[in-house]
């Protein structure tokens, strides 16, 4: 009896854990509740801490949210943007163009259009989703590897187009704007967030962090700052989720799998591509903004293809194709690749007294002869920072060997318009690897029946339930015959994936299910 | 579907093509033109042009070289490696190393010699290493550069590649992009961020042209003799032995060419070495011409590589050669239009994707020689 409640209460726990919310939250809870621990143990200031979290909650926000508009470029859709940097970059410029005064006064060399901030910032957007559009008209026809090519190259017009002299200072229909060159442009006006923090209920804001973590009103705007970004990390999330749950989400979908196929359904998919590919740039455009909008200035350093490097290995650590695999991805990314050995550096420089490194590898080397590897630590240590880049590259190496998929990846779909695969709380067990098809159909009576109810209404125009289940039916073959197309993705793999993507697909039955199980 | 629809598809995509050949080519001949017209009128300076072209073709040559082997691994291997631009800056680093040491020896430790002189003020230029001063340490760094780069490139395969062997293009273009920022930042690690000049200046010769004069110095012709003779190697190599063979057998047909009795990997750890072998060599070379060796330069130069490659069509190494002239070319007669020297790089990216998408085969495409 105890093993049945031990497995009920397993149940449940996985039931809980299919929320895509809660696996956001208790692994980013995990990561700061690791961290703060850290500096706890250490006796940094509790201001010092939270401000280490604040940051991280920045960085993850602006990463997931590019993180996420690459999901659905290459997650959902298959279009292998590698010029992410270049989009970004598109958005902040224009965006700091539109904004800056007309009249350039002291340091801040050139002049702007003087618009509102709101109306800058869609100025950017706009302007990063046709850059987005000029790019996709030509090239969509081509090869995912030219494609890929094809955007980095555009990324890298777009870098040294801004750094380049010429483009310094411009004159364009009698307006005059810049775009600074290398030495960049500098934000000479009001702070962007100031709308809010003008507000009377900010200045009880200040004061409550100024009580409770000891902020100063600097420190608190950089407090709300992240907040309003974790903000629009949840817009972003909805607006793609709905986007990919979407009709046209689907399309996009069928797309990625097999364009052909979706184009013998009469769907037009270049220009299903077209606006997916606009939007995702649209959106990597506004992340570009938020990330760098409240700085002094910005350079074009900035949008080195460091940034695209970072948003990929954040995306397939997540794994492709999973908005909540995004979050997490970016989180991971940030607390374990991106802040963590910076971190960790910190961290050791406070415990053990390091002594000076030797200047050069040689000088780090040369002692292991006589044995003595402490140079050589030294140097590793002082060299930290750019081990970083070669972990993180070691890192992607690793994922792509081992798990390509990444942790929440699930871009093999079955196509059935009810969920495949086993039930939780142990009624799946039944149903080895080949059965997947008759899970779905002999769970009919109980799963089936209720949770196809459900998908009908979210499932617009899908063909109906019944030609549905028939495809179930021949599930089992056509995976077979599929089998030789797909060198690394055996048969297997079909069924834990359509168990995954049911499970999250009708969390919502699934809840029920397990309720009604329970008397 | 049906073949009307088809038809008229592929109608609308040819017209599409056919616009933007038609515009490309319109664009060009005005160039020509005014090209032939400014010269005629003494716009243009004629040895400033020929400054252009010399550079140009110097510059194609180095890009053609490291092209080749792109060109082998994207065909063979199928996949748009990312990390050749930084195999290039190793086998640099790598065959200074060796030309410091022989031509430096005694001058600095040999933990500084050999690291490339990461520290300020002792160097190739204090060293006085010039191709006319110390020959042997030039083409022993070369050599060391050919042959380290290529056993790099094995251990890289090993390491990287070969566990994923069978899995297409995109995931093996992802796990490149992680092998190029390691290299990178392990150069970095090892040889220190720092820019450093390598060689001491050598005798030029100035050639008459018409209105002024093109200066040709020694280094760019070491540059132009080694790289035509590896060229001239690779080529008797593949054509004249039956690795060649195998190799276009494979880039054809792997699973074919592993049932008629080639050993694939044998081929594919050939096509790295050689590969490999061609980046060090024009990565030393490219050294040995501009005279400055950073951390980055091969980076830089990899999307460059890749604009050769497409423009000549992926698998033909003649085309990666001829691709990487007219990149070479086009770049430095950029100048001649547009200011200064911003622009040269994003002309050859223009080139690049106009070539993609008016016939991304390539000028040289469908056949295939490597």
């Amino acid at each position: 009896m105890s093993t049945t409640t031990h497995s009920d209460y397993r149940a449940q726990l996985e039931t809980l854990w299919e929320h895509d919310a809660l696996k956001i939250v208790a692994v980013i809870g995990a990561i700061y509740l690791i961290y703060a621990a850290i500096g706890l143990v250490l006796g940094y200031s509790l201001d010092g801490i939270i401000n280490t979290l604040r940051r991280m909650t920045y960085l993850i926000a602006v990463y997931g949210m590019v993180t996420l508009a690459l999901n659905l470029h290459w997650g959902y859709t298959g279009l292998f943007n590698i010029g992410i940097a270049g989009f970004m970059a598109i958005g902040l410029y224009t965006t700091m163009m539109l904004a800056k005064p007309v009249d350039p006064s002291g340091a801040a060399q050139y002049s702007g259009l003087g618009l509102p901030v709101p109306v800058a910032i869609v100025g950017g957007v706009v302007v990063a989703g046709l850059a987005g559009l000029v790019v996709a008209l030509p090239a969509l026809r081509l090869r995912a590897d030219y494609f890929a090519i094809t955007t980095i190259a555009f990324a890298e017009i777009v870098r040294l187009g801004v750094t380049s002299g010429a483009l310094q200072e411009f004159t364009i229909l009698g307006a005059e704007l810049g775009t600074g060159g290398g030495r960049g442009l500098i934000r000479n006006y009001g702070d962007p967030m100031n709308a809010i923090f003008e507000l009377e209920a900010f200045s009880s804001f200040v004061d409550l962090t100024n009580s409770l973590f000891g902020f100063g009103p600097t420190q608190a705007r950089a407090l709300a700052y992240s907040i309003v970004l974790v903000l629009v990390l949840a817009g972003f999330y909805w607006l793609i989720q709905r986007t990919s749950r979407s009709p046209f989400g689907r399309v996009l979908k069928a797309i990625r799998e097999d364009e052909e196929a979706a184009q013998s359904l009469g769907k037009n998919t270049n220009s299903f591509k077209i606006k997916v590919f606009v939007l995702g740039c649209a959106l990597m455009g506004l992340a570009g903004i938020l990330w760098r909008f409240r700085r002094t200035g910005v350079t074009p350093t900035a949008f080195r293809p460091h940034v695209t490097f970072y948003i990929w290995i954040a995306l397939i650590i997540g794994g492709a194709g999973s908005n909540t695999g995004s979050v997490l991805g970016s989180g991971l990314f940030v607390a374990v690749l991106f802040e963590g050995p910076q971190y960790l550096r910190r961290v050791i420089d406070q415990v053990v007294a390091v002594d000076d490194a030797p200047n050069t590898f040689a000088g780090a080397v040369g002692p292991l002869l006589s044995a003595d590897p402490g140079p050589l630590v030294r140097y590793t240590f002082d060299e930290f920072l750019t081990l970083q880049f070669v972990i993180m590259g070691v890192a992607l190496i690793l994922l792509m060997q081992r798990r390509p998929k990444g942790l929440l990846g699930h871009r093999e779909e079955t196509a059935a318009a009810i969920p495949l695969g086993s039930r939780p709380s142990g009624v799946g067990t039944g149903g080895s690897d080949g059965s997947g098809g008759g899970a779905g159909s002999g769970g009919g009576s109980r799963g089936g029946g209720n949770s196809g109810g459900e998908n009908g209404t979210d499932t617009g125009d899908d063909p109906g339930t019944g030609v549905d289940h028939d495809r179930t039916h021949d599930h089992p073959d056509s995976a077979g015959t599929n089998a030789p197309d797909h060198d690394r993705d055996t048969d297997p793999r079909t069924t834990t994936d359509a168990t995954s993507e049911a499970s999250e697909t009708s969390e919502m039955s699934e809840t029920t299910h397990t309720g009604g199980e329970q008397p | 579907m049906s073949t009307v629809d088809d038809a008229v598809t592929r109608g609308r995509n040819l017209t599409v093509e056919q616009l933007l050949l038609l515009a490309v080519g319109t664009g060009a001949l005005l160039l020509v033109g005014d090209l032939i017209l400014g010269v005629f009128d003494g716009t243009y300076n004629i040895s400033r042009i020929g400054r252009y072209v010399v550079q140009g073709i110097l510059y194609g040559l180095i890009i053609g070289l490291a092209g080749i082997g792109l060109s082998m691994t994207y065909s063979i291997l199928n996949f748009a490696n990312f990390a050749h631009g930084d195999t290039i800056t190793v086998g640099a680093f790598i065959g200074w190393g060796g030309t410091y040491l022989i031509g430096g020896w005694g001058a600095a430790s040999i933990g500084h010699l050999a690291l490339v002189g990461p520290q300020r003020g002792i160097g190739g230029p204090q060293f006085g290493i010039s191709v006319m001063s110390t020959p042997i340490a030039i083409f022993g760094g070369l050599l060391l550069a050919g042959v380290g780069t290529a056993l790099l490139a094995v251990l890289i395969d090993r390491l990287a590649y070969k566990p994923m062997r069978g899995s297409d293009g995109i995931p093996l273009l992802i796990t490149s992009i992680g092998v190029a920022f390691a290299l990178r930042y392990l150069i970095v690690f090892v040889y220190s961020s720092q820019s450093r000049g390598t060689t001491a200046s050598v005798p030029s010769a100035d050639l008459l042209l018409v209105d002024g004069y093109v200066s040709i110095d020694a280094h760019d012709g070491t540059l132009i003799a080694a790289a035509v003779a590896l060229m001239i190697g690779v080529h008797l190599l593949l054509q004249r032995t039956k690795l060649g063979k195998a190799m276009r057998a494979m880039s054809d047909n792997k699973d074919l060419a592993l049932v008629t009795g080639i050993p694939t990997e044998r081929v594919i750890r050939w096509t790295w070495m050689i590969g490999g072998g061609l980046a060090g060599s024009a990565g030393y070379l490219m050294v040995l011409w501009t005279g400055t060796i950073d951390w980055q330069f091969g980076w830089l130069l990899l999307l460059l590589i890749f604009a050769a490659v497409i423009l000549g069509g992926i698998g033909s190494i003649y085309g990666a050669i001829f691709g990487g002239l007219i990149i070479g070319v086009a770049m430095h007669m950029s100048m001649i239009w547009l200011p200064g020297g911003d622009f040269t790089t994003i002309t050859a990216f223009l080139m690049m994707i106009l070539v993609l998408l008016i016939r991304p085969s390539g000028l040289f495409g469908g056949t295939t020689t490597a």
